[in-house]
């Protein structure tokens, strides 16, 4: 009896408490309308206050890269707060260095809408969208990667630059889940939009882009990156990816092929044994139409008995060191897992490549 | 139960036994906001108002709920559940209000929910057996004590600021010593009169 009555009577506080709550929420956290203005008048809105700022922007359709959802662990959405964010909060400053402070730099979902807020956001930024898409074709690359096409429906054309990525929205129990996926198709394919996937044990979104049929339909924001690939067609790009990071590299490649036939790329992608191998084929095909590219798989585990290999072996890093000529002017961008990136990195270093030359995109 | 008038008991709370400096509870909040007097008195404030309002509604429900239905053992969990709330509704309150008190407070607003002041300030009540008089007396005075014991703290480290301290000494220790004299400063006041 004592212990019914003991639940009861702590249930009924808790209860009569959290309406109480509930009740002060109602008319205390109103904040009425407020106003957010965006890049010095270029695009004023009018939101309700009491929310955080980015899920503001993205309820009017401006999507910052988030990867966490809002939740303040990734980082991802710093943005100018020129005026009405308040001070810098406890939670932001993990991710904020001084130098980004000093520029009012915040993370979007911490910032609470209070009063009229003035912030800056990259006109990038401001070109994303949010995608609907469905699935045209799915094909298997390997035993565990799949390649996904999606032909886009809503709006029905992307522009992206060679190396960017996507953020596919992925349900989850809850909330959906955003993860970010490169571009491989080419950049004028602009109604099309592939998915190189490796399926990720106990992973949501890859889980859900491999259970994908066709017909299906996605949701994605895009584009998002930083990559730039350098206009000069004298400077040479080196690819260089390891696993299943294939994808911006195929993008590069094929956009660079449309656009200069004759400039020199080299492509180093490092897989364990014969059955990661996928694409390289159609890479030699391209290589035979153009002469200044050069592809080179390597593996990294011994072979079985009964396989046959003609090209490198041994982990990715050694075969650019031996191709390779120092001292050229050159770009690179590197796909891969942390390790092969910090090996590359040194090789590209002792070949004389500036830091601001490298680019890349680690799976951590 | 206790003879003492309401008004007495205020008083004493306030100098005799100062929860901070007699009983030291709530030292945490204590040593960590006290950089500042504008910090001190905004949370010493609100520190003061939460503990009045909570001594007032523990005393509610401990009396005309807890007690009669003999659940004296759910003391502790229901009077956390009444101050946690309570601390949001302040919160809310405060953010809605003064949202430049709300920054200047920052993580330690919500954090008046673990000040263990709080907690005790309730306990002494059921403990010294108050009428609800002497219980909001109580409340009062052992808020404004508390909110006095941190605002002379921040005057001093204020003051301190501009003191020679030596180098293993410089922040939480000597902040430490300084509470040690202040305590034993209000120790004088001791006997004046008794509320235990």
């Amino acid at each position: 009896m004592i212990y019914v009555l003991s639940v009861f009577a702590f249930s009924s506080v808790t209860v009569g408490l959290s309406a109480l709550l509930i009740i002060a929420e109602r008319y205390l956290v109103t904040y009425g309308v407020c106003k957010l203005d965006i890049n010095a008048g270029e695009k004023p809105l009018e939101v309700d206050g009491g929310q955080n700022l980015l899920s503001a922007l993205y309820a009017n359709e401006i999507f910052i890269p988030s990867a966490c959802g809002g939740k303040g662990t990734c980082g991802h959405c710093k943005i100018v707060v020129n005026a009405g964010g308040g001070p810098v909060l406890p939670t932001e400053l993990p991710y904020l260095s001084r130098k980004e402070i000093r520029s009012n730099v915040r993370l979007a979902c911490q910032v609470k809408i209070r009063e009229d807020i003035y912030v800056h956001i990259p006109e990038e930024l401001l070109n994303i969208k949010m995608y609907t898409s469905t699935v045209e074709r799915v094909r298997d690359l390997t035993y565990d990667i799949k390649e996904i096409r999606l032909r886009l429906e809503d709006p029905e054309e992307i522009t992206h630059r060679p190396g960017q990525y996507v953020q596919i929205q992925a349900p989850a129990p809850g909330e959906p889940v955003f993860r970010a996926y490169s571009i491989s198709s080419p950049v004028y394919e602009p109604n099309i939009v592939d998915l190189i996937v490796r399926l990720v044990p106990g992973g949501i979104a890859s889980t859900y882009l491999h259970n994908l049929n066709t017909n299906d339909t996605v949701h994605f924001t895009g584009p998002f990156g930083e990559f730039r690939l350098n206009e000069d067609p004298s400077v040479e790009v080196v690819c260089v990816g390891g696993g299943c990071g294939m994808a911006p590299m195929r993008n590069i490649i094929y956009s660079i092929y449309d656009k200069w036939p004759e400039r020199c790329c080299r492509l180093f992608f490092g897989c364990r044994s014969t059955r990661d191998i996928f694409y390289l084929d159609e890479f030699e095909k391209l290589s035979e139409e153009h002469q200044n590219f050069q592809v080179v798989y390597a593996l990294s585990d011994e072979l079985e008995p009964d396989e046959t290999w003609e090209g490198e072996t041994g982990f990715i890093h050694l075969s650019v060191d031996k191709y390779l000529e120092p001292d050229i002017k050159r770009q690179a961008f590197l796909c891969g897992p942390p390790l092969m990136i910090e090996a590359v990195m040194r090789v590209l270093a002792e070949k004389g490549m500036k830091p601001d030359d490298i680019f890349f995109d680690d799976f951590s | 139960m206790s003879e003492t008038s309401a008004l007495v008991i205020l008083i004493a709370a306030i100098l005799t036994n100062n929860i901070l400096l007699t009983n030291f509870l709530g030292m945490c909040s204590f040593i960590a906001c006290s950089g500042q007097i504008r910090t001190a008195l905004g949370l010493g404030t609100a520190v003061t108002f939460v503990m009045t309002m909570t001594t007032m509604l523990n005393y509610i429900i401990y009396y005309f709920v807890l007690v009669p239905y003999g659940l004296e053992h759910l003391t502790y969990i229901v009077f956390i559940a009444v101050i946690a709330a309570f601390v949001q509704f302040v919160e809310m309150f405060v953010e809605r209000f003064s949202p430049k008190l709300y920054f200047a407070l920052g993580i330690f607003l919500p954090l008046i929910t673990v000040n263990c002041a709080i907690l005790g300030a309730s306990l002494f009540m059921i403990i010294r057996e108050y009428n609800f008089f002497q219980s909001v007396g109580f409340g009062i005075g052992a808020g404004l004590g508390w909110a006095l014991a941190i605002v002379l703290m921040a005057g001093l480290r204020q003051k301190m600021r501009y003191s020679n301290v030596p180098q293993p000494f410089e922040g939480i220790p000597i902040a430490m010593i300084v509470t040690c004299v202040l305590a034993m400063a209000f120790m004088g006041f001791a006997g004046m009169v008794a509320i235990q």
